[in-house]
Parts: C-alpha cells; sequence; structure tokens
C-alpha cells in the first residue's frame, strides 16, 4: 500500500536513527499469509509447498482457506500441519471456486486486518490467477514462481524457461510470492496444533459467474508431484498410439502420463498433462520420455527430474544432453518391450 | 453496455523462442545483444483472437477498433509492426530506453500494467486480450494485476472465447491444473490467452506493406504518470545447474539396468 503517513516533524526526527533497530524490529515482526487451494474438502498437495516456503521465511505462519464449510473441514487439516500457528477460516461459499474477483477483495481485508509482511501461494492455476490481483490492488509487485528463498527479501526464480537463475529483492513493504511445488518440500502434515479463527469477510461480489468445469480424472498419480512420469512426445504419432504405447508403461511403474506441447498441440493428449515452461513442472525421481526431442520450452519443465531417461530413433537429439540414460531405437518397439520386461 | 468492442492487445518484443540468453559476465544481467528477437508467442495468439473476433460475420457485437500497444525501445516498432499486419487498426509505442544490458532494463509488469491502465481508459477500451505470460521473463502476472487495477473482470489461460449477446456477454473457457473451466462475465474485461486458443497466422508481405501506412503514436511513461523504477532489484543472475547428459545404452535390458544402478527403479 502507499503509506498514508505524512512526512512529519516527528518522522523527520526518527529518521536520524535508521536502519539497524528498525531492520531487526522488521525482522522480528515478519508473518506470513499462506493461501491455500482445497479440492474436496482436502488441502491441495501444492499448498504444502507454499506452507513450507513460508516456514522457510521464519516468521510465524497463517494459513488462509475460504470456501463453503471449510471451518469444519480442511482448515482442521491445515491445523494439523506442522509449523503452522494459526489458521484463518472464511466459511462462503461464494469462495468456492477462486474467483478473483470476490477472492482479492478477500485477501486484500484478511492481509491488511492481519498485518502480513509476506503472502506466498502456489504457482498453480489458482495462485498465478489470484496472486498478482491482489498485489498490484495493494500497489506492490509480486514474485513468480519462487525456486529459493535466499532472505525475506531476497527471491530465487527462473526466467527465460529456466536458462537462468534470477535473485531479486524486494523492496515492496508486502512482500507477495508464488512457490513452485517442486522446490519446497512439505514437511510432516499432522502432529501440529494451529488455532483456527474467523477470518474477515468483505462479501464483495464476483462480477463473473463461473459455469461449469471439466476435469480429466484419472487413478493416476498427480503429474506434479508423481514420484515417476513417463511422457511422450511428437514421435507417438496419435492419440490411439499414445494410449496404447504409454498408458500401459505407465501403469507397469505406477506413473504420471505428461506430455510434450507437440504432442498436446496435435491433440495426442490433454493439455493439462503437458509438461513445459508453458505447462506443468515437474522434478519426479524418474522421467522417463519417448519421442520427445527435448526443445528448450520442454526442459524447462522436467530438467529438475532426479534421473531422466529417454527413447528417442535421433541419437543427435537434444534430450541426450540431459537424460543420465539413453537408448537410441524405435519407439513402438522399445516402450513395449521395456513394459513388459518392467512386469516381470 | 458498449455496442461495439474496443480491443486493445499490448504486444512484447522478445527473445525468440527458440534462442537461449546467455548470463551476462558480471552475472548481473541476460544478454541478448545480437540475438533475434520477435514477437512473444502468446502476443501472437491476442492478435489472431481479436482478428477473428472482427472476421467473425455471426458474432453478435462487432469490433471496431483494435489498437495495438507495446512499451520498449526504438526496435520494439518492429513488434507493433507485425500487430498491424496481423490486424491491428493503429498502434501505439511507448518510448523506453533501448536496454543496454538485455532483459534487465525491461518494465516490471506492475509499471506495465499500471500504464494499459491509462490507455484503456484513454481510448476507452472494453476488452484486453494480453498473453498469459512473456516468454522471457515468465512472470504471468500483467493480465491480473491490470483486471485488479480496473477493477475488471478477468478470464487468464483461455482456451476458448464467445461473446454471446450484444450486451457484452463473454464466455471464457479457460486451462486449469487438470482440465478446463468455463466463465461468464459481462465486458469490460481482461482476457489472457493460452496456447489452445487459436493457431496464429503468419504476417504476409503485403499485409506487412500495407501496415507501414498504418499509424504508430508515440508516447512516453511520464504521458502516463510513470517512470522506470523497480520494486524488484536484480541481486545476481546465474546459469542453471547444468545436467551431465548420461551415457547412451544398447537395448531394453541396457536401460532397465542402468535405472537400476541409479536407483530410479
Amino acid at each position: 500500500m502507499i503509506s498514508l503517513t505524512r512526512p512529519t516533524v516527528l518522522r523527520a526526527t526518527r529518521s536520524i536513527y535508521p536502519s539497524a533497530a528498525s531492520t531487526l524490529a522488521r525482522s522480528r515482526l515478519l508473518s506470513t499469509l499462506a493461501i491455500l487451494e482445497h479440492k474436496d474438502g482436502k488441502v491441495a498437495g501444492s499448498s504444502l509447498s507454499a506452507i513450507a516456503a513460508a516456514i522457510k521465511l521464519g516468521g510465524p505462519v497463517t494459513g488462509f482457506v475460504a470456501g463453503k464449510g471449510v471451518k469444519a473441514g480442511v482448515a482442521a487439516e491445515v491445523a494439523q500441519v506442522q509449523g503452522v500457528e494459526s489458521v484463518l477460516a472464511v466459511d462462503n461459499e461464494a469462495y468456492d471456486k477462486g474467483l478473483p474477483e470476490n477472492y482479492a477483495p478477500l485477501l486484500i481485508e484478511n492481509i491488511k486486518k492481519g498485518g502480513f509482511t509476506h503472502v506466498v501461494a502456489s504457482h498453480s492455476a489458482f495462485g498465478k490467477n489470484v496472486l498478482p490481483r491482489v498485489a498490484a490492488m495493494m500497489d506492490a509487485q509480486p514474485v513468480s514462481d519462487v525456486t529459493a528463498i535466499e532472505g525475506e527479501d531476497k527471491f530465487t526464480r527462473p526466467i527465460f524457461a529456466g536458462n537462468a537463475v534470477l535473485t531479486v529483492q524486494s523492496t515492496d513493504p508486502i512482500k507477495f510470492f508464488t512457490v513452485r511445488g517442486t522446490a519446497f518440500q512439505p514437511g510432516p502434515s499432522t502432529g501440529g496444533s494451529a488455532n483456527v479463527t474467523e477470518g474477515v469477510d468483505p462479501a464483495a461480489p464476483s462480477n463473473t459467474k463461473w459455469l461449469s468445469e471439466d476435469l480429466t480424472t484419472s487413478e493416476r498419480p498427480d503429474l506434479s508431484t508423481a514420484e515417476r512420469v513417463v511422457s511422450g512426445g511428437r514421435g507417438l504419432k496419435s492419440k490411439e498410439e499414445f494410449d496404447r504405447i504409454m498408458t500401459p508403461l505407465a501403469d507397469a511403474l505406477g506413473a504420471a502420463i505428461g506430455a510434450s506441447r507437440a504432442a498436446v498441440d496435435e491433440k495426442m493428449a490433454d493439455n493439462s498433462l503437458q509438461v513445459g515452461q508453458t505447462g506443468k513442472n515437474v522434478a519426479p525421481q524418474l522421467y522417463l520420455c519417448a519421442g520427445i526431442s527435448g526443445a528448450i520450452q520442454h526442459l524447462a519443465g522436467m530438467k529438475d527430474s532426479k534421473v531422466i531417461a529417454a527413447i528417442n530413433k535421433d541419437p543427435d537429439a537434444p534430450i541426450f544432453q540431459v537424460a543420465d540414460v539413453g537408448l537410441v531405437g524405435d519407439l513402438f518397439e522399445k516402450v513395449p518391450e521395456l513394459t513388459e520386461k518392467l512386469k516381470k | 453496455m458498449a455496442s461495439a468492442l474496443r480491443i486493445l492487445v499490448p504486444v512484447k518484443r522478445v527473445l525468440d523462442y527458440t534462442l537461449k540468453p546467455r548470463i551476462g559476465k558480471t552475472q548481473t544481467s541476460v544478454d541478448i545483444t545480437g540475438m533475434r528477437q520477435a514477437m512473444n508467442p502468446f502476443d501472437e495468439l491476442s492478435m489472431e483472437e481479436a482478428s477473428r473476433l472482427r472476421k467473425d460475420a455471426k458474432s453478435p457485437m462487432k469490433v471496431s477498433e483494435v489498437l495495438a500497444v507495446s512499451a520498449g525501445g526504438p526496435k520494439t516498432v518492429d513488434v507493433l509492426r507485425t500487430a498491424l499486419a496481423l490486424g491491428a487498426d493503429r498502434a501505439m509505442h511507448v518510448e523506453v530506453p533501448e536496454a543496454k544490458d538485455g532483459f534487465y532494463s525491461g518494465l516490471e509488469p506492475l509499471t506495465v500494467a499500471k500504464m494499459l491502465k491509462g490507455v484503456v481508459e484513454k481510448e476507452k477500451i472494453n476488452l484486453v486480450f494480453l498473453g498469459k505470460q512473456a516468454i522471457d521473463g515468465d512472470h504471468g502476472q500483467t493480465g491480473q494485476m491490470l483486471a485488479g487495477l480496473l477493477g475488471w473482470s478477468q478470464a487468464t489461460q483461455a482456451s476458448k472465447v464467445t461473446v454471446k449477446d450484444g450486451e457484452g456477454t463473454v464466455e471464457v473457457t479457460r486451462e486449469v491444473d487438470g482440465g478446463v473451466e468455463t466463465l461468464e462475465a459481462k465486458l469490460p474485461m481482461v482476457i489472457t490467452t493460452d496456447l489452445r486458443l487459436n493457431t496464429p497466422k503468419f504476417a504476409t508481405l503485403p499485409n506487412l506493406m500495407k501496415a507501414k501506412k498504418k499509424p504508430i503514436e508515440k508516447k512516453t511513461l511520464a504521458d502516463f504518470g510513470l517512470d522506470e523504477s523497480r520494486r524488484l532489484n536484480t541481486v545476481k543472475v546465474t546459469e542453471p545447474p547444468t545436467r551431465q547428459g548420461g551415457s547412451k545404452v544398447e537395448d531394453v535390458d541396457g536401460l532397465i539396468s542402468k535405472l537400476k544402478d541409479l536407483g530410479a527403479l
């Protein structure tokens, strides 16, 4: 916010004694609000990473949840997460769909009332949608997709599709940032004992109406948090082949399925499966890809994987420059063979 | 509500998406001097969507104007010419001194959003199409910030946009984690474009020639009561940790045993 304090004599006198004392006072007063998502009465996995990042800052952490029945439901679950000091809950169905038009005024009221110095959300579709709106309305410049916290005002984030790593120092009085889920490991989600209190509800109207959603339902692990990911690209040629080749491999490994942008563009796989700069970021134990060349855009989303394995018929494909293990060959032969051998 | 669509399309000149930037020697900047630059890919989608709305004879609302705007050094005019060739009626160039060290002299999203708010108010815009993110800064913030500053509806990561009636009801399908959701709002609104929205066309030579005759208005940040000051100071810019590409194996058995050695299986 723009400070409303006018330059007065008192203020002028104060400024004679700057830095040390006030810096210390500020760090002692650090407190963080973590904006949490929930779905079907459970806190979203990515939000646990936001809590982990908030804890890393060092000050007290307050979780924030809003939606129908949250006080009895998800707020109690968040209260159990270790490191969370308190939970602000706003029980109002109007926030169920996370519409930024009413969610932003809601957050602003709660941020002002709680005097938070830091506001963090996960860099998910929801966090990306809401947090910049809130920050702008409070005249702050947020930091997106943070991968490391180097101080209460210093944040590191990838830029240029992960081809450079930037550390910035925020000069805003309130630091707004979203975090990359794979960069902050959530701690234990039981054993905590935060108290749940009621947040402020300005009940601002939303001029946007939520109509419907169409979510891909799957028994598979969630792509962003899966231990193993198998991913297919243009080399799979069609949706039928993609499903025929990749699904059994994913089943054999208990893996989530991902796809390159080329595969998504050619409708072989759903957009929500896209891995890359403009899709999801994953960092599983094993990322096994087939028929993916390894364009900059794609590498941005998977190069933090622990082990990368690639099957591609082009020995010069850039993917082999990052793969820990590469197999040059026709994926239509090699992947089914691999699937069969893994089953044994 | 307005009877016609007055569309603003902000565009950004960025490093070509196939190129890798270099890290400056002092580790305080990204060096893209001499490297090919082009219109941000998401902004091409915005331009295409605006011109589709104009060409759609069945649309209940006519497009009365498409204004392209960009902030940057002298070469920003190149992407504005492209925008004009892709269907913008006129363009506005907010001149910001040329970046000395590539990207880092670029404006912050908050400044851009405030500038765009000024443009929207002056030009009586009722629909803004922005890309969901610029592929250099990767912030993904400007559209949301603009909507917040204006108090307008926002629909980010749009994969389908339909104008429903003459009253300005717009239905937008947006990409979310795990699928899509559909929203409805009344103009004015801000929409950010996702890759699935459309397939942008190339600017044809005749259109590029015609674009040379279209007007480009010059502005400065001061015209909007703004300056280049930043909220985020660069501490350092480093190379990402490089991966050591491993070995290739001969066959599937080799692949499996290597993955076991690496503890991935």
